[in-house]
């Protein structure tokens, strides 16, 4: 136990070099004057949104172990909040994203509250529901708000502290700035008692139930807040593509998002991540194959579930630091009459 | 504090057209040990499920601390201070051995979401607390050292006390426990025994169902007896070895349990 401090700070800070390399790419492209430079920081700025979108899936999916593939609904519902408050009322982006946030988090929870107790491929097949209904809505132009099958056009672009992002590079520190937020706010949610408790609701329902667990209402807040963060990954992309329409926002990115969370190995978010890079980033570096994707997806997924069920990176064991005394305790080895309860 | 920590009064239950309780009631006084007996399909797992909020009774009433608890869901029934095993062993198996007592904890602890996403240092200094508190209970069930093993990685009669162990980190006052010696040796089930009586020194009643009749008799104030959904008896365990009823539908037909 003693030795937890040392071990703890070279990760930390290997970490922390790995990120700033990272975040040094779009300088560094520039440096060497790669022209297409701005393609690969745009599909970077693709995987960083997916990676947000990912981790919000992830703590339905993988924390509380909802199969839950609907995702792009909320995804929808937050960039079609962002650009309706931003073209009609004149909001800015920044403004718009805790509107995204609420709507898809309301909505999750209208939703929610009669399929939450579903199990396994009921949910699934409810989800699948949920994004086709929300897809067609929005095809026929609900409301008179959505602009129909065409979507809407002329998002702005978000500014900070009057700097208007614009550039890819500008995006890329926005995005996987978002990215870094995400991560932490989920690390932090996953070892404590909310991600304990969604843990034990994944494990065993009824084990968690009967030691005080309220499971209803567990599995709801996790629905509701998941949606809500994917809400804000649709502000994001509204503001960053300009235009969105109902095309945006099919099945198959629900699909794409749910093969993302199991390849990458569900609960463990650096897992998500680079299930993240191998979904999205890697078709796109094999250009040639693209139109075979669905089948490379197919293939890896059947290998996956036969070779590594649990995913690229399973969860791992929770870190937890005992207190000094129990350190110590447990380091000295005379506590034989203790261990037997006589 | 009243001597009567729990109560049933005639507590009905059907499972379609099978009668799994008719007319229960018994009481259950505090910092007793108190034995449910009989023979397989007597209707005791059922008892439990519907003092725990597992099942709901049809009609009849459980009260707890003179308060009807009957209906409640099974997490508010934990709160109140009723904990339990299970017949079959329910460990978070994945997990480890103190993330599985932590659980038990859940219902004590108060952090929300809002203060987890944040790590606020109210939620760390309830972390700190709170692991403490499962690491002694972990001590006391003898399993301290194992605390950062999966569970599923424990021998048979260790998950037994580890699930134990997470019922009583919820601090209750009364602990059930469906057959805690099922499937342990001689040699567990006397440790067992002792764990028992160690339990009921921290003035935590306990209840339990069990089928080895010596390790009822050794452990238990007060027995009782079911059969086909009725009690057919209710006494210490002296008066219930002598029960004619007892010895005809139970113990006198079944002689593998050695009465």
């Amino acid at each position: 136990m003693s030795d937890c401090p040392t071990r703890k700070w070279p990760s930390l800070v290997g970490t922390g070099a790995a990120a700033a390399a990272f975040l040094a790419i779009p300088l560094f492209f520039k440096a060497i004057g790669l022209r297409s430079g701005p393609y690969w920081l745009d599909l970077l700025n693709t995987v960083g949104l997916y990676t947000i979108l990912a981790l919000s899936l992830n703590v339905i999916l993988g924390h509380a172990g909802m199969f839950h593939m609907g995702h792009a609904a909320f995804f929808a519902v937050g960039a079609y909040t962002t650009a309706i408050l931003n073209l009609n009322h004149g909001w800015t982006i920044l403004a718009t994203m805790p509107a995204a946030f609420l709507a898809a988090g309301l909505l999750a929870a209208i939703l929610a509250g009669p399929i939450i107790h579903l199990r396994g491929d009921y949910l699934l097949i409810v989800t699948i529901g949920i994004v086709e209904i929300t897809r067609i809505a929005l095809s026929n132009n609900i409301f008179g708000l959505t602009g129909g099958p065409n979507g809407l056009v002329g998002i702005a672009r978000p500014s900070l502290f009057g700097f208007r992002l614009s550039k890819p590079q500008h995006f890329f520190y926005f995005i996987w700035f978002m990215v870094g937020v995400t991560y932490v706010m989920f690390y932090f949610l996953e070892n404590s008692r909310f991600g304990r408790a969604l843990k034990y609701i994944k494990e065993d329902t009824v084990a968690a139930e009967s030691m005080g667990v309220n499971t209803t209402a567990y599995k709801l807040i996790a629905f509701v807040l998941g949606a809500a963060w994917a809400g804000v990954a649709g502000a994001i992309y509204a503001s960053r593509m300009r235009t969105i329409s109902p095309d945006s926002f099919t099945f198959e990115e629900s699909v794409l998002l749910f093969t993302i969370v199991i390849l990458g190995g569900s609960g463990n978010q650096k897992g998500v991540m680079l299930g993240s890079f191998m979904v999205i980033g890697l078709p796109e570096i094999f250009r040639g194959f693209q139109d075979k994707r669905l089948l490379v997806f197919g293939a890896a997924l059947v290998l996956m579930m036969i070779f590594r069920p649990q995913g690229l990176f399973p969860p791992t064991p929770a870190r937890v630091k005992l207190s000094d005394a129990w350190s110590n305790k447990l380091v000295e080895p005379a506590t034989n009459s203790e261990s037997d309860d006589g | 504090m009243p001597p009567t920590l729990l109560s049933l009064h005639n507590v009905y239950k059907t499972f379609g057209g099978l009668l799994a309780v008719q007319d229960i009631g018994f009481e259950v006084i505090r910092d007793t040990v108190v034995g449910v007996i009989g023979p397989n399909g007597a209707g005791k797992t059922t008892v439990f499920n519907l003092i725990t909020g597992s099942i709901k009774p049809d009609s009849g009433k459980v009260i707890f601390l003179k308060k009807p608890i009957t209906g409640l869901k099974p997490h508010s029934i934990v709160n109140k201070g009723i904990a339990r095993t299970f017949q079959t062993i329910r460990l978070f198996s994945k997990l480890t051995v103190l993330e599985n007592v932590l659980s038990g904890c859940h219902t004590r602890m108060e952090a929300g979401l809002v203060a987890s996403i944040l790590r606020l240092p109210s939620q760390r200094r309830e972390e700190r607390k709170f692991i403490d508190r499962a690491m002694d209970e972990l001590e006391f069930v003898g399993l301290e050292s194992k605390w950062q093993h999966p569970a599923d990685s424990l021998a048979y009669g260790d998950q037994r006390r580890l699930e134990i162990a997470r019922a009583l980190a919820s601090d209750p006052q009364l602990l059930i426990l469906d057959e805690p010696a099922g499937g342990m040796n001689e040699q567990e089930t006397i440790k067992l025994g002792d764990l028992i009586r160690k339990i009921k020194k921290r003035k935590i009643t306990v209840m339990l169902i069990e089928h080895d009749m010596s390790f009822v008799m050794d452990v238990c104030d007060k027995v009782v007896v079911m059969e086909g959904g009725l009690k057919i008896a209710e006494g210490s365990p002296m008066e219930i070895q002598k029960n004619q009823r007892v010895i005809e539908a139970y113990l006198g037909v079944d002689d593998e349990n050695g009465y």
